[in-house]
């Protein structure tokens, strides 16, 4: 795999966000990364600034789990948390997310395939309606921003093509 | 408007398909709400309230003619919009870039654990 290390971003429906990352490592260790909140903890961060100050995972299905991140500098805090439904380790995470501050939830799918030594993430993002993620697109969340990053690129792409073929909605 | 209001308008206003539709054909060059009606097959009235929406959000604007009053689309939000999504993707690349570096540790522990269990005694 030639991929290793670029970031894909996709919208397979209008109400799914899917990522997708290769890393150079089997998938027991990517897993690993991404349920021991000691590792948790080293990565996933966000902007500059940011450290995790809460991480309680969930370790079997039905637990709820919660990250919070605090801002060094100026203290702010945020959040988000929800329920484990599915959790195959080193395979598959199935779980509810609400983002504090936010309505509705999302369902999102962690798939974690490994080929030749390298594990191929995949983060499916799932809205409970296509209003719940404009809400989310709205707000400027990261989840809804991936997706109107999506429809920018075919805004900008398009010039014009679709007008013509795309009648009333 | 401040600068994420002005960006969850952007958003909000590229929510819809006909509005990305009509971005599109102003992207080719201005046009009238007459010329922008007819591709969709809307009424007017109908065509004028999406303008109205991208108008808000700063993504189109009204030429002088006064005339026609021809729309046309500003570059500047929609590129303003691009770079704040590119620096979230950044953020975004920064978690996994963090990620490879201590998966690369982990790796290194899993292939020789005992190294690691020796710099452990030789603290103690």
């Amino acid at each position: 795999m030639t991929d290793t290390g670029s970031l894909k971003v996709t919208t397979p429906s209008d109400r799914e966000i899917r990522m997708t990352r290769v890393f150079d490592a089997p998938r027991q260790l990517v897993f690993e990364a991404h349920s021991k909140p000691e590792l948790l903890k080293r990565w996933l961060l966000g902007p500059p600034g940011w450290e995790m100050v809460v991480c309680n995972v969930a370790s079997k299905v039905g637990d709820r789990y919660r990250y919070e991140w605090r801002n060094t500098a100026t203290g702010k805090q945020f959040g988000n948390g929800g329920v484990c439904h599915e959790l195959v380790p080193p395979e598959r995470v199935v779980s509810t997310e609400v983002m504090d501050g936010q309505p509705g939830e999302a369902l999102v799918t962690t798939t974690f395939v490994e080929q030749n030594g390298k594990t191929t993430l995949t983060l499916n993002i799932l809205f409970e309606s296509r209003e719940i993620r404009d809400i989310a697109l709205k707000s400027g969340m990261e989840h809804g921003v991936a997706a109107s990053y999506n429809r920018l690129d075919e805004v900008l792409a398009s010039g014009g093509a679709q007008a013509k073929s795309q009648g009333s909605v | 408007m401040t600068s994420s209001n002005r960006l969850n308008a952007t958003f909000a206003a590229l929510a819809d398909p006909t509005r990305r539709a009509i971005l599109a054909r102003l992207a080719r060059g201005e046009a009238s709400v007459l010329q922008l009606a007819k591709p969709f097959a809307m009424s007017q009235p109908a065509v004028s309230k999406h303008l109205k929406v991208l108008e808000r959000a700063g993504l189109i604007s009204r030429s002088r003619d006064a005339q026609r009053r021809p729309r046309r689309i500003e570059a500047k939000p929609l590129a303003e919009a691009t770079n704040w999504l590119e620096r979230y993707r950044k953020i975004w690349e920064a978690n996994f870039q963090r990620l490879d570096a201590l998966l690369e540790e982990l790796k290194a522990q899993h292939n020789n654990p005992r190294s690691n269990k020796q710099k452990e005694t030789i603290h103690d």
